[in-house]
């Protein structure tokens, strides 16, 4: 059995909300970059430019990448040899989110109540996903997700018999409804299978993957790259205001399902696709 | 090539301000997003003032992260321009005439653009960090106990934004699907 201390957890949290804000995943910044050479779109290619300045100027002058700082995702997988000492995991999990929003002048962007609406001031409560696997690690992701993107994403419940064609439509259908809201150039995290909960929770998974690392199921990553082909065509592009470049990465997740169903999710990215991963 | 404006944003600048021109906006602009325009709106059904005086003035759909010591403002970059729609038409009948944010209108919305012969301009999403360099000045005025969801009388300086709906309707978004 190995112990891990909620401090360490604590800090960790802090240390990776920070750095997920400031300074994007270098796959996610050299997928801007190569946009930037290929695009055609004269308006396209100034809005890419000034992503690039932008990513420069937030780690120069430690400004955010972008204002919205997301509301905090978390995966966190904790080997079955690990035991949490000195408090609960949840609450260190949450520590580590106040801490980080704070030390890191980050935007507080979460409220209690979906109705009432009272801003909680520490971008607490996070939204956590546990998974328990074999081994005594424990590996954090961290995946501050801004709402605009959020609100564009969604979930289709599909027939068996809509097959990979469906899938297509409803992928191409949620990015054509999300256009300019969800600043493009945006990722697009897909969830095929499970129930209804869990193709959600697998296309956020998808986003945290690196865009350049495809399925490892020769018939997934078709369809990946089918589809980011197939967005790259739709003339969305950057900031929505038309170009090739509408999309970085189409990532997929799959989950075995039921036989009478096919659900899909489709969670969308904006260009700040922001994620850390860090194993205590 | 870039127009300069300077607010106050009058209406005989409009003819000037075509889809798809770059613009550099300099002068006072007020930040305003969900909440504000919540309030402002039950302000304005309540007949109650407020909090700035919105004729020839632009809105700025944006709640930024906090300052460090020595800084302006945080990150400042535009917020989704369509959760307002809502609340738009009866702001740009009181003399609004200007609003910077990002992303597609309602219909409702562009016909009120129209009617008032006021604009939309789209400054970059996710840039916050580029674009905060802009603003020079920046203090709450309304809505302090909302955070970063406060108004914000804001002095910003060749602010780069690019006319995506201009006073006669001519919609980018549109010429573009």
């Amino acid at each position: 059995m190995r112990r891990i201390n909620t401090e360490e957890i604590i800090t960790n949290i802090k240390e990776m909300c920070i750095e997920a804000n400031y300074k994007l995943a270098s796959d996610v910044e050299n997928g801007i970059r190569d946009a930037y050479d290929k695009e055609s779109s004269r308006i396209g290619k100034r809005v890419l430019g000034q992503l690039l300045d932008n990513l420069e100027i937030a780690q120069k002058d430690l400004i955010p990448i972008c204002q919205d700082t997301g509301m905090t995702i978390v995966f966190i997988t904790i080997g079955q040899e690990v035991h949490i000492e000195g408090g609960s995991l949840e609450e260190a999990i949450n520590e580590g989110i106040r801490r980080g929003y704070q030390e890191g002048y980050l935007r507080k962007s979460v409220v209690s109540d979906p109705l009432i609406r009272e801003n909680t001031k520490n971008n607490t409560p996070g939204i956590i996903h546990y998974n328990i696997v074999p081994g005594d690690k424990l590996k954090i992701t961290i995946a501050p997700k801004g709402f605009g993107s959020e609100n564009m994403s969604r979930i289709y419940m599909l027939k068996p018999s809509d097959e990979e064609e469906g899938i297509k439509k409803a992928v191409i259908e949620t990015v054509r409804l999300a256009g300019s809201n969800a600043c493009p150039p945006i990722v697009v995290g897909v969830g095929i299978g499970g129930s209804f909960e869990k193709c959600a929770v697998l296309a956020k998974y998808a986003l945290t993957r690196d865009i350049n690392i495809r399925s490892d199921k020769p018939h997934i990553r078709r369809l990946e790259e089918e589809l980011l082909t197939a967005i790259n065509n739709m003339n969305i592009g950057p900031a929505g205001l038309g170009g090739r470049t509408t999309a970085l990465g189409v990532n997929i997740e799959t989950y075995p399902t039921h036989i009478a169903g096919l659900p899909v999710a489709v969670n969308i990215s904006c260009h700040a696709n922001r994620h850390v991963k860090r194993e205590i | 090539m870039e127009k300069q404006i300077h607010t106050p944003l009058t209406k005989d600048k409009m003819k000037d301000l075509k889809a798809g021109d770059y613009v550099c906006i300099t002068g006072i602009i007020y930040s305003a997003r969900d909440a504000a325009h919540k309030r402002m709106y039950e302000a304005v059904m309540a007949g109650e003032d407020l909090p700035f005086s919105i004729k020839d003035n632009i809105i700025y759909y944006m709640g930024p992260s906090p300052a460090r010591s020595g800084q302006i403002i945080g990150s400042a970059g535009p917020t989704t321009a369509s959760r307002m729609d809502k609340y738009t038409p009866r702001l740009l009948d009181m003399g609004l005439s200007g609003m910077i944010g990002k992303g597609i209108r309602s219909k409702e919305v562009v016909e009120s653009i129209i009617k008032n012969k006021a604009v939309y301009f789209a400054a970059t999403g996710g840039a916050g960090a580029l674009l905060s360099k802009c603003i020079k000045k920046s203090k709450v005025i309304a809505y302090d106990e909302l955070g970063t969801e406060a108004v914000h009388e804001l002095y910003v300086e060749s602010f780069p934004v690019i006319v995506a709906i201009d006073s006669k309707g001519n919609n980018l978004y549109n010429q573009i699907s």
